[in-house]
């Protein structure tokens, strides 16, 4: 990739606007997935007891939603990124490549 | 062809002839054998029959570099995600989880948990631009703007140590598992398991193993699929009954439903957290997937397949384990208040429980199937440092597709030999700091090179190779100084370093050493490799100028 195309590309306002948006969701993504895990080590590290609660029959603690929860969240969490990426960002990159090839 | 068919079907005969033979010798049980399972022994020669006939089918498929490593880029993101899922579930995750939700009950859950939600993260940060970067390795990747020599030679002593080690655990978990599943002898279990692998990958290299990888995840969340089904349908489909059994089984003790102090400490919890997290994304085996497929929309929809497999895999794993109390405990395979054959056998006898002779069998081929799946992509990944990393981007520039794939098919034989070495010679060893060591490293120098390679304008090829080797030694040190070598192997009291995952630290010492060493870098190599950023990240933003799939 020469000076001239990395110039023109970089001038593009998709480009712009792809590496924007997709930074963005990227970043609040990820973080979002950091605080429910590490929110959820802490909460069993600083009190277990909370996870004593029985919620449904005689059996079933608080514990067993929450961890099947967390599997379902990060399993949504990835088809929404690849939803918005299939979406919004494959549309820009082809408009992008459009433009300089 | 008819030759290589020969050749194929000749390793196959060789690793199975004895099996016949010697079988037919150990059927007296002494306490570790069990006598030769005929169901089991008989599926599994079918599987292996079908794995040759797809290697010879690859093989013929496998000519140019690409198609040995990448499988010619033609993999979609469904099959990849398989793929990556069938990586992921190991033997000693299928068995190992499912053992430790039979022996702790919620702790196992939240150690499956630490293992999922890695997943997301790779989608959101690695997976693309990898995709859009990379050729064949990631070491393609770290390299990318960097002075070559220093940083592939890094990142292929990164790969083949976590490659080595995984294998030991691979091979070691292998001969006992089949010592107790088959009644085979431990070291004739792992010639033939090293036997099967080099044929696999050293013909059918990529194209081969993957498609092994996925016809196991297939069978593996079938089986165990029927295991939780057949589970929940004899507790009425409902959890209440199945953890109050358990809880009976277990003498009323309520504790397996709550968690039991395996976060107790909070730096232990988070450093694990982080070795799992992170450590997933420096496996040089599964960041080798993401070449396998034609451009970055497919490799992102492989993370998401794989996310659902995993993640659906692991809850399966958890009803698993929470049946095994329910319904092995008291009856005929358990002894003595445990299980015959230990923790880690928990899935397969509740298969025996569950669907009789031929369930069980199918189940325990099952499991052998991953071993020699997982095992092949860590052969192959091995091999690829060794043949694309340090044989034609250092010792040989010039060196033709020929002469790499030829070479990728030596190193294919050395790691095989290898692993039949170490995993006969660890056999009695206590393993157990291997598999956190390869994820520590994986951590603590594939990781912060390659992410920071991709994200960080200002890093230098001098900040990332005193880092990257910083992070690496310090790994090495920790888990050496920490409670499983320092004080169960070596017996020299208490561990100076008290977490037996120290990636906190080490990932901080490695980041740190990356950023100080980039920062205070004045040289004119440093200027170069900072300019070479933009052109970098545009590529990694539109995968213009990215390795494509190859024409047939």
């Amino acid at each position: 990739m020469d000076q001239a195309k990395i110039e023109k590309i970089k001038s593009l306002p998709e480009y712009q606007q792809l590496v924007k948006e997709r930074t963005s969701l990227a970043w609040k993504l990820s973080l979002s997935i950091l605080v429910v895990y590490y929110g959820y080590i802490m909460l069993l590290a600083f009190n277990s007891e909370f996870f004593t609660t029985i919620v449904s029959g005689e059996y079933v603690s608080i514990g067993f939603p929450i961890g099947v929860a967390i599997i379902i969240f990060s399993f949504l969490l990835t088809g929404y990124y690849v939803k918005k990426a299939n979406d919004d960002f494959d549309v820009l990159t082809a408009k992008i490549k459009k433009e300089v090839e | 062809m008819n030759s290589l068919f020969k050749t194929l079907f000749s390793f196959m005969l060789l690793a199975l002839l004895p099996m016949v033979a010697m079988a037919a010798g150990t059927i007296e049980s002494d306490g570790t054998k069990v006598a030769t399972n005929w169901p089991a022994i008989s599926m599994f020669v079918a599987f292996v029959g079908l794995t040759v006939y797809i290697t010879y089918w690859a093989a013929k498929r496998t000519k140019s570099a690409k198609d040995f490593y990448a499988a010619g880029g033609g993999i979609t993101g469904l099959q990849n995600g398989l793929a990556i899922a069938g990586d992921y579930m190991s033997a000693a995750s299928f068995l190992g989880i499912t053992g430790m939700v039979y022996l702790k009950g919620y702790d196992g859950l939240i150690f499956a948990i630490g293992f999922l939600v890695g997943w997301p993260i790779i989608l959101f940060l690695m997976s693309e631009r990898l995709r859009n970067l990379g050729k064949y390795t990631f070491t393609d990747v770290a390299a990318y703007r960097f002075k070559q020599t220093p940083i592939r030679v890094l990142a292929a002593f990164g790969s083949i140590a976590v490659v080595i080690l995984y294998l030991i655990a691979q091979m070691v978990g292998a001969g006992k598992l089949i010592e107790l599943l088959f009644g085979l002898d431990f070291d004739y279990a792992v010639v033939m398991v090293g036997v099967l692998i080099i044929a696999y990958v050293s013909f059918g290299g990529m194209l081969a193993t993957t498609w092994v990888q996925i016809i196991k995840a297939v069978l593996l969340l079938s089986g165990a699929t029927f295991i939780a089904i057949a589970v929940m349908y004899q507790m009425d489909f409902s959890f209440d009954t199945l953890f109050k059994t358990a809880v009976e089984k277990r003498d009323g003790d309520m504790s397996i439903l709550f968690s039991g102090g395996f976060v107790s400490d909070p730096i232990n919890a988070i450093s694990l957290g982080i070795a799992l997290m992170f450590g997933t994304a420096g496996l040089p085996h599964i960041l080798m997937r993401f070449f396998t497929v034609p451009d970055a929309k497919e490799a992102r929809k492989s993370v998401f397949y794989a996310a659902g497999f995993i993640g659906f895999f692991y809850i399966l794993a958890f009803i698993i384990g929470f049946g095994a109390v329910a319904l092995i405990v008291g009856g005929e395979y358990f002894v003595d208040g445990k299980l015959i054959g230990g923790n880690n056998m928990a899935a397969i006898h509740l298969s025996s429980v569950i669907g009789g002779d031929y369930f069980l069998g199918f189940i325990s081929a099952v499991a052998f199937a991953t071993i020699l799946a997982v095992v092949s992509g860590l052969t192959l990944a091995g091999a690829s440092a060794i043949s694309h990393d340090i044989y034609a981007n250092v010792i040989n520039t010039n060196a033709t597709e020929e002469q790499e794939t030829k070479v990728a098919r030596y190193a294919t034989i050395v790691i095989g030999a290898l692993a039949i070495i170490f995993g006969i010679g660890f056999k009695d060893q206590n393993i157990a700091f291997v598999v956190a060591l390869a994820f520590t490293i994986a951590a603590s120098a594939n990781f912060p090179v390659l992410i920071m390679s991709m994200y960080w304008k200002n890093m230098t090829t001098r900040g990332a190779v005193i880092g990257g080797w910083l992070g690496l030694s310090s790994a090495v040190i920790m888990v050496l100084l920490g409670p499983v070598v320092w004080t169960q192997i070596l017996d020299m009291g208490a561990a100076i370093v008290p977490y037996k995952f120290p990636a906190l630290f080490t990932v901080t010492i490695a980041f740190v050493g990356i950023w100080f060493f980039s920062m205070t870098d004045k040289s004119a190599r440093a200027a170069k490799d900072k300019e070479g950023f933009e052109a970098q990240f545009i590529r990694s933003q539109t995968g213009i100028g990215a390795e494509g799939a190859s024409e047939h």
